[in-house]
């Protein structure tokens, strides 16, 4: 039974201050940025009787600001925005890459990065490029600021770090530097449009002169309650040489950071094989 | 009160601001043209254009469309004179049962408006979000290619 509107009252500020006091206010209300998993929630009827904080007004949270060292991404910024900005397209390619694989042109015309971190689904497929561009996350509150690093933000399943009361208000990527010898983003789903991940991995790598590993950045989706890095495979290639001893040998410690499950999507054993088989295509330079 | 433009015309909607865009369209203006499919952002036919770019109507609450602008199926043409999308879905057989041609419709007129590419590739990108149990799509994408062509003639 879908949602009443009648019994929704809507909230629609015109600033970030209005927006924040609303929610000082009432902590319990629903921030609504693109409305993509919003809505659905609430046409399933799951939402009666919440206030809503609608964020669309508050168009300088939209914008996308390209500084020296790095660029400050809007929470309002849309999965559409991320892909056309050309200095996102030029630096942060995995992330142009996970945008365009969420849902459909429908879904990227109104999903918003901001939202999608907020709504912290285990399958969100722009979270492994952001776990390996390691953004800082800036939140507000009535109350003041601070920055929550991207490896900080998520609690669990659908749960965030945030504060009731907290909003997202930008993202900022630091540019990398050197750039990487080799970058991954990959999305194994049903359907290149419309599906949600079975697997979902990115990957940063930078070689030295040697051909030794100088820095390994891997982090894959929908295997875990959160995003994961995977910390241990990266901390053992750290100056090593990508031969097949060592790469079968993070292949095995793959499975020390992620902890897939059966569901309706895929398998346990499905989701790790097809993880390996991503990261030793990757290390193996295929 | 919420004010916005539909097919270029000015709408008061006075009602709860949390009434979803498809349910204005619908029983409100009377636009019955856009059709609800799933109803959860899945399929695509409710697909609307929302200031020129694809959205599905049923996600939308309508107090997020105050002084925007929106298209609907209606707007490309009418039965006396019917658009060039509308007529070459006729001609080739883009549609079977047709609930989901509004959207397929209003979604390829917004690839055909920026530009996008006529090949089988591109279309089916740009039409990805637009679910059809009918047609296997071929007739659609076929449909889109020969209507890319025709307005590239004018």
């Amino acid at each position: 039974m879908r949602g009443d509107p009648g019994a929704t009252t809507v909230l629609r500020p015109a600033t970030p201050r209005q927006a924040l006091d609303a929610l000082r206010r009432e902590p319990r209300a629903l921030p609504l940025a693109g409305g993509t998993d919003l809505m659905v929630s609430w046409n399933a009827g799951l939402l009666g009787g919440r206030t809503v904080v609608d964020l669309s007004r508050l168009r300088s949270w939209a914008a996308i600001r390209s500084g020296r060292e790095s660029v400050v991404v809007g929470a309002l910024a849309t999965h559409a925005a991320l892909q056309e900005s050309a200095v996102v397209r030029r630096e942060f390619p995995l992330l142009v890459a996970a945008c365009a694989t969420i849902g459909a042109v429908q879904i990227q015309n109104r999903g918003t990065i901001g939202g999608n971190i907020a709504n912290a689904s285990p399958a969100g497929d722009t979270f492994p490029a952001l776990a390996v561009y390691e953004p800082l996350i800036q939140a507000v509150s009535a109350s003041g600021r601070r920055l929550i690093a991207f490896s900080e933000i998520f609690a669990g399943v659908k749960k965030t770090t945030l504060c009731p009361g907290e909003l997202i208000e930008s993202l900022e990527l630091p540019f990398l530097r050197p750039k990487p010898s080799r970058q991954l983003f990959r999305k194994v789903g049903t359907r290149a449009a419309q599906a949600i991940s079975k697997t979902v991995a990115a990957g940063l790598l930078w070689l030295d002169k040697k051909g030794t590993v100088a820095e390994l950045r891997f982090a894959l989706g929908s295997v875990a309650p959160t995003v994961r890095r995977l910390s241990a495979a990266e901390r053992f290639l750290a100056g090593k040489r990508l031969d097949a001893d060592s790469i079968a040998e993070a292949c095995r410690l793959l499975e020390k950071d992620i902890s897939p499950i059966d569901d309706i999507r895929s398998t346990r054993h499905y989701r790790l094989e097809v993880s390996k088989n991503l990261l030793r295509q990757f290390l193996e330079g295929r | 009160m919420i004010a916005f433009k539909v097919n270029g015309k000015k709408r008061v909607f006075k009602g709860a601001p949390f009434t979803r865009l498809i349910d204005v369209l619908r029983e409100h203006l009377r636009l019955t043209g856009t059709k609800e499919g799933c109803g959860e952002g899945e399929c695509g036919a409710c697909t609307v254009l929302l200031d020129g770019e694809p959205v599905n109507s049923c996600l939308v609450p309508v107090c997020q469309v105050e002084g925007r602008t929106v298209e609907t199926v209606e707007g490309l043409g009418s039965p006396e004179k019917l658009g060039v999308l509308q007529r070459c879905f006729l001609e080739r057989g883009g549609a079977q049962c047709g609930i989901c041609t509004p959207g397929m419709l209003m979604t390829a007129q917004a690839h055909l408006r920026r530009g996008g590419k006529s090949d089988d590739a591109s279309i089916r990108q740009a039409l990805a979000g637009n679910l059809c149990r009918c047609t296997g799509y071929r007739h659609i994408v076929e449909a889109v290619a020969e209507a890319a062509r025709a307005e590239g003639k004018r």
